[in-house]
C-alpha cells in the first residue's frame, strides 16, 4: 500500500510500504478513506519531538471502513461498519480510561518501558506519533492496523459525508476540551492564542458553550479572518499589542480564561525578543519549547482564572513566571485529548446541525501529494488551514 | 543499514517501506543541508586547526581570529540545518563575505603565501555562489507568496449561523473533574448556608 512515511528531518515521502496485518486479537483493519495533516505533525516534520525512527508511518486523523476484525473485537465491530479512529488507543478497561482519561490509558502503550523513563509514568499509546506513545503506524495511509479496535473507534452514520466527521478523532474534541477544561461561565471572557485549526475549533466550542465573548491571537490574515466568521473578536499580534488589547477588551481586568492553540513552537519575531532568545537556545539544544504563549497567558489572565493547554509541548522549557501563577492563582489544565469522552455528544452536535467542522478544509489532495503539502501548511502558503488527504 | 535498525523497534505486522517516493525535501532544501554540513565541518576545522590555517596562508598570529570564524561558522551550520534555513543560508552569504573580506587582506606581495590565499579566495567565491542560489533557491521556495490570501469570511461552521450558535451548547454538563475555580454566583449562594450551619 502507500503511505507517507517520516525519513529525517522535513523529509516525508508517499512511499510503497507493506499492508498492515491483525496481531492481535482485538486488533481491526480499516480501509482509509480520509485523513488529515494536524498542526502537530508539523512538530515532527521538524524532529522537535525526537523520538521518530526512519520508517515511521505519519498520522492520527482518520476514519475509514473496516474491513477486517479480530476475533475479540467482533462483538464490538464488523466488516463494513464506518468508523473515526480516534488518535488515542484505548483499552477501554483499565483504571484510568474507566475514569474518562483515555489519553492516558495505562495498557496501550507498546514503549511502556521507554515512556516510563522519559514521562515518569507512561501514557495512552497514539497513532503515528513517536516511539515515546508506543511507536504505533499512523493513518495517512491507505490501510491502518487499529489496536484495541473494539474500544478504539467512534461508529458514525452512513449517509454523512468524511468531511463533516473526520475531525471527531482529534481537532474537534480537542477544541471543545480545551473550551470544557475552561469550565466557561456566561460572564467569561475567553482568550485564544493561534487560529490553526485547534483555535478554530476552540473559537467554535468556546461560542457554543456561551462565553461571552472569545477573542482570538494569531497574525496570519486568513486565519484571522476564519476566526472572525466563526464569531471572535481578533487580534493580530504583528498589528497591536496582545496584553493592552486583551485588558481594553475586558476592562482592564485580563480574560477570565487562556487557551494555548499553539504549543511548542510559538512564532518567533524580534519584535517578541523572548521568542527570538527561545529559538536560539532550540538550536543549540538547550531548550526544547518555545513557551512565549505560555508567558503571556500567565501575565494577561485575570487572578484566579483558568489557562487552558490544548497545544502540544514536548520536553523543557525555560523562563516560566511561576511567581506570577503561584501569586495569581491560577488554575492550568493540559493534557492530550481524552477523545471518546466526548465523540458521542460531538457526533450528535454534527447531526444536529449545531458545527460543521468541515469549515476548517482549506485543501483537499490525494496521498501522493502528501509530502508537498506538509510544506505547504508549514510554510503557511495557499492559504492553507487544513489539509486533507484522500488515499 | 538504519531502516534495518528501526524495523528492529517495530512488530511483526507493522507495515515496511518497500520502495521510497517523491519527498517533502527539494533540490534548493538539499542544497542546504549540504552546506550546513559544510559549515559545520569547516567550523570545527577552524576551530581545532587554527594553527596549521594560519601557517598555510601566511597569516600567523590570527589564529584567534580564525577560530572565532570557526564558532560562527558553527552557528551558520546550526541554522541552515534547522527549519530555519533561509537565516542560516543567508547568514553564510554574509560570512563568505567577511571571509573574502579577510583574506583580501593577505594577498598582499610580500606574503610567501600569496597563491595559497589565492587558492582559498577561488574556493570561497566558488562556495559563495552555491550560497546565493541555496538561499535565494531556499526563499523562494518556502516564502508565503506576496498578494491577498484567500477569503474565508463565510466559513462560520455554523450552519444555523453565528448568532444561533451562542450558548447553543448549555445543555452540556461540564464534568466535575474539569470544573474550574468557583464562580462568583456558587460563592455567595453557599455563603448564607454556611452562616446558618455555624450557629
Ligand atoms: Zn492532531
Ligand atoms: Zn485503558
Amino acid at each position: 500500500m502507500r503511505a507517507l512515511v517520516w525519513h529525517g528531518k522535513e523529509d516525508i515521502r508517499c512511499d510503497t510500504v507493506t499492508d498492515p496485518e491483525i496481531e492481535q486479537p482485538r486488533d481491526a483493519i480499516v480501509k482509509v478513506t480520509s485523513c488529515a495533516i494536524c498542526g502537530s505533525d508539523l512538530h515532527l516534520f521538524h524532529n522537535f519531538i525526537p523520538a521518530m525512527l526512519p520508517g515511521d508511518i505519519m498520522g492520527h486523523e482518520m476514519m475509514g471502513e473496516v474491513v477486517e476484525v479480530g476475533p475479540e473485537a467482533r462483538g464490538k465491530l464488523k466488516k463494513g461498519d464506518r468508523v473515526v479512529v480516534p488518535f488515542t488507543i484505548i483499552c477501554g478497561e483499565c483504571d484510568q480510561c474507566k475514569r474518562g482519561n483515555f489519553s492516558v490509558c495505562q495498557t496501550t502503550n507498546r514503549k511502556k518501558d521507554l515512556a516510563d523513563k522519559v514521562f515518569g509514568h507512561a501514557t495512552a499509546g497514539l497513532f503515528g506519533y513517536t516511539h515515546l506513545t508506543g511507536g504505533y503506524p499512523g493513518g495517512q495511509a491507505e490501510y491502518l492496523r487499529v489496536p484495541f479496535a473494539d474500544a478504539t473507534h467512534i461508529k458514525v452514520p452512513d449517509g454523512i459525508p468524511d468531511e463533516k466527521v473526520l475531525f471527531l478523532g482529534d481537532i474537534f474534541p480537542t477544541g471543545w476540551q480545551a473550551a470544557v477544561q475552561c469550565d466557561i461561565q456566561p460572564t467569561d471572557t475567553v482568550a485564544i492564542w493561534g487560529c490553526g485549526p485547534v483555535g478554530q475549533m476552540a473559537i467554535r466550542s468556546a461560542i457554543l458553550l456561551g462565553a461571552k465573548q472569545v477573542i482570538a491571537i494569531d497574525h496570519l490574515p486568513e486565519r484571522l479572518e476564519m476566526a472572525e466568521a466563526g464569531g471572535a473578536i481578533t487580534i493580530n499580534f504583528d498589528e497591536e499589542s496582545v496584553v493592552e488589547r486583551l485588558n481594553e477588551l475586558t476592562g482592564g481586568e485580563g480574560p477570565e480564561k487562556c487557551i494555548d492553540a499553539i504549543g511548542m513552537e510559538a512564532h518567533v519575531s524580534p519584535s517578541m525578543p523572548d521568542t527570538v532568545y527561545d529559538r536560539a537556545k532550540q538550536m543549540l539544544g538547550a531548550e526544547s519549547d518555545r513557551p512565549h504563549v505560555l508567558r503571556e497567558m500567565i501575565y494577561v489572565c485575570r487572578p484566579a482564572g483558568v489557562i487552558s493547554i490544548p497545544g502540544v509541548y514536548g520536553g523543557l522549557v525555560d523562563k516560566i513566571p511561576m511567581g506570577q501563577l503561584m501569586n495569581k492563582g491560577l488554575t492550568i489544565r493540559t493534557g492530550q485529548t481524552h477523545v471518546n469522552r466526548w465523540t458521542d455528544d460531538l457526533l450528535r452536535r454534527i447531526e444536529e446541525g449545531q458545527i460543521d467542522p468541515s469549515f476548517v478544509i482549506t485543501h483537499t489532495v490525494s496521498l501522493d501529494e502528501g509530502p508537498e503539502m506538509y510544506k505547504v501548511f508549514r510554510d503557511k502558503q495557499d492559504s492553507c488551514i487544513k489539509v486533507v488527504l484522500k488515499p | 543499514m538504519t531502516y534495518y535498525i528501526s524495523n528492529i523497534a517495530r512488530s511483526k505486522g507493522d507495515p515496511k517501506v518497500i520502495h521510497s517516493g517523491p519527498s517533502s525535501l527539494g533540490t534548493v532544501d538539499r542544497l542546504a543541508k549540504a552546506l550546513g554540513w559544510y559549515s559545520i565541518g569547516l567550523g570545527i576545522a577552524e576551530l581545532v586547526a587554527a594553527e596549521r590555517i594560519t601557517r598555510a596562508l601566511g597569516m600567523e598570529g590570527k589564529e584567534a581570529l580564525v577560530r572565532a570564524y570557526g564558532v560562527r561558522e558553527l552557528g551558520h551550520g546550526i541554522m541552515s540545518l534547522s527549519p530555519d534555513k533561509q537565516l542560516g543560508l543567508w547568514s553564510r552569504v554574509a560570512g563568505d563575505g567577511l571571509d573574502i573580506a579577510t583574506l583580501m587582506t593577505a594577498m598582499r606581495h610580500d606574503n610567501p603565501k600569496r597563491d595559497n590565499v589565492g587558492i582559498a579566495l577561488a574556493v570561497v567565491l566558488g562556495v559563495t555562489l552555491l550560497d546565493i542560489i541555496g538561499a535565494q533557491g531556499v526563499t523562494a521556495r518556502h516564502s508565503r507568496p506576496r498578494g491577498r490570501p484567500r477569503s474565508y469570511r463565510n466559513r462560520t461552521g455554523f450552519p444555523q449561523g453565528v448568532q444561533a450558535a451562542r450558548g447553543a451548547a448549555k445543555d452540556f454538563q461540564v464534568p466535575p473533574d474539569m470544573r474550574a475555580a468557583p464562580s462568583l454566583a456558587a460563592v455567595s449562594d453557599r455563603a448564607p448556608q454556611e452562616r446558618v450551619r455555624s450557629h
